[in-house]
């Protein structure tokens, strides 16, 4: 593998997050070697979501530390635009820009941000967009695409920065079944590309086959994490039990 | 939860140190060159050669204060042809807005003649509306028409602002997305009743902000008004200037326009935060 002293690509120590009184992330410890995909799993509100934007540096975390390449990013002289250009992130509700093309949505970060030519950055997008089957539709508006379709433009703009590391905020949430396949089957090829990948996910079945590692969240720290076979097919603790039992009734697995 | 009992790391300390070290400069700078501008500005006005007469007679404000209540006394006029107006602005604004977004030929004869009411007005000039109306309403001789000059006002300054409260109330109609509409259909609504309990709602709060900028700017012109010779402020500041020669009075003028848009800015944006009507937090 790997030289065995290289950083982890993700390091979180003791990360505190709380909003007023609510108390999100709770000394909070997470690690992510080079090239793993970990699936973040848990009920709404166990902090999956505030996680990933806090490693975004979306938000300013209370306490703690978020090491990416082992560098502090949470630390107060890091400049946040530069750490943000090595990290990639794909929403939920997809968040593509309305008023830009396709092809300006997944260019706007290389022409403005890295100083790309036109040329070279459009030559550089229709080859991401081919790679999520989607460079037919360059110059039409995100309006005009399917929820699958925006989604996959969505991870594309990501990739477009060739970040280090890939957060997915229950990324197929807001897609139709028919549609979260496309979506499920283009982070597949990425992870077999070897990115960095972190994963918060309500697909209990696509984390079994994707992740090297399942971390189930409650009260704003890691319960219990493990391989996805062992977590997800026999969980030690009783209240991983519990939320995989309600999933399996709610007939998601 | 136990928020209580968390302390923060010695880390923590030390980068909360450093923010607030980032403040405290960010503040030092900006009062250090708040102070370096003003300076300048104050020495460059003072040295000017015509300081003294400048100061004689725009800054006088002993006498200003002395014609104080004369001046409120008059504001008093601009601030109800200014309410007045309004009143009816928004209303009729309100309709035009609603008119011009109805679709199909049976009504365009109306889209037609709101779109060119608005064409028309909005590139007239006020102080010549006000001209028209003030002195060629009264010429008609109309029996049981308006001819004090405070109706007079109040038509031409409705007419002249309608026709921008209407594009801004549009603007805001067409910015609702259409889902919310199919939305309120699909519930059985009818068409009046979808606008008026889904879209226009919506629409209002998103052009408060540019709503209040022609209110605030309705409010200035309600000194042109002078030149119909109704004794509102301006008019009233004159002709103080025309007894003592003391330009201070247009400077109190000006001083109790500002006193008066100030607040009602800051009480919008309080209202629209209040609300939860201005986007997200910024991220640094």
């Amino acid at each position: 593998m790997t030289l065995s002293n290289a950083p982890p690509v993700l390091h979180i120590t003791g990360l505190r997050k709380a909003y007023k009184d609510t108390l999100v992330l709770d000394n909070f410890n997470l690690s992510a070697r080079e090239h793993s995909c970990t699936a973040l799993i848990g009920a709404s509100g166990s902090g999956k979501s505030t996680l990933l934007r806090c490693i975004d540096l979306l938000e300013t975390v209370d306490d703690g530390v978020i090491e990416l390449d082992g560098e502090d990013i949470t630390d107060p002289r890091v400049k946040a635009d530069r750490v943000r250009t090595r990290i990639g992130i794909v929403f939920q509700a997809f968040n593509l820009f309305p008023h830009l093309r396709v092809i300006d949505n997944v260019t706007l970060a290389p022409r403005r941000v890295h100083k790309l030519p036109r040329a070279q950055a459009e030559e550089e997008a229709l080859a991401l967009l081919d790679r999520v089957g989607l460079r037919e539709k360059a110059r039409a508006r995100p309006d005009e695409l399917s929820g699958g379709q925006q989604q996959r433009v969505a991870i594309a703009r990501a990739l477009a920065n060739k970040p280090r590391l890939m957060l997915f905020d229950e990324v197929t949430s807001a897609l139709d079944p028919e549609l979260v396949g496309e979506v499920l089957a283009l982070i597949r090829e990425l992870k077999s590309d070897g990115m960095t990948m972190l994963l918060a996910t309500h697909e209990m079945s696509f984390a079994r086959e994707v992740a090297d590692r399942v971390c189930f969240l409650d009260g704003g720290r890691v319960v219990e994490e493990g391989p996805p076979e062992q977590v997800l097919a026999d969980p030690r603790e009783p209240r991983t039990r519990q939320f995989l039992r309600r999933i399996i009734d709610a007939g998601r697995l | 939860m136990a928020t209580t009992s968390w302390q923060p790391s010695q880390l923590q300390r030390e980068r909360d140190a450093y923010r607030r070290s980032r403040t405290r400069r960010s503040w030092l700078i900006a009062l250090a060159s708040t102070a370096i501008v003003v300076t300048v500005a104050v020495l460059v006005v003072r040295s000017s050669s015509g300081w003294d007469r400048t100061r004689d007679s725009f800054f006088d404000f002993r006498t200003g204060w002395h014609d104080l209540p004369d001046l409120l006394r008059a504001l008093w006029t601009n601030v109800k042809i200014m309410l007045v107006s309004e009143a009816f602005i928004l209303v009729f604004a309100a309709i035009i807005a609603i008119l011009r977004t109805l679709r199909g030929p049976v009504f365009f004869p109306i889209r037609f003649v709101c779109a060119a009411y608005v064409d028309i007005f909005r590139g007239l000039p006020l102080l010549i509306v006000l001209f028209l109306v003030g002195f060629g309403i009264p010429s008609l001789r109309l029996q049981g028409g308006p001819t004090s000059e405070f109706t007079l006002c109040v038509i031409a300054l409705t007419l002249t602002y309608t026709a921008y409260v209407a594009e801004v109330f549009r603007a805001g109609i067409e910015s609702v997305h259409p889902s919310q509409a199919a939305s309120a259909r699909a519930l059985g609504l009818t068409y009046a009743q979808s606008m008026r309990y889904v879209i226009f709602p919506q629409a209002v709060r998103r052009v408060l902000p540019p709503l209040l900028n022609d209110f605030v700017s309705l409010q200035k012109d309600t000194s042109l008004v002078s030149i119909l010779g109704v004794a509102e402020i301006v008019l009233t500041a004159t002709n103080e200037v025309s007894q003592d020669f003391k330009f201070v009075h247009y400077v109190m003028a000006a001083l109790i326009f500002v006193a008066l848009t100030i607040p009602l800015t800051r009480l919008t944006d309080w209202v629209s935060r209040r609300q939860g009507w201005v986007g997200g937090g910024a991220i640094r």
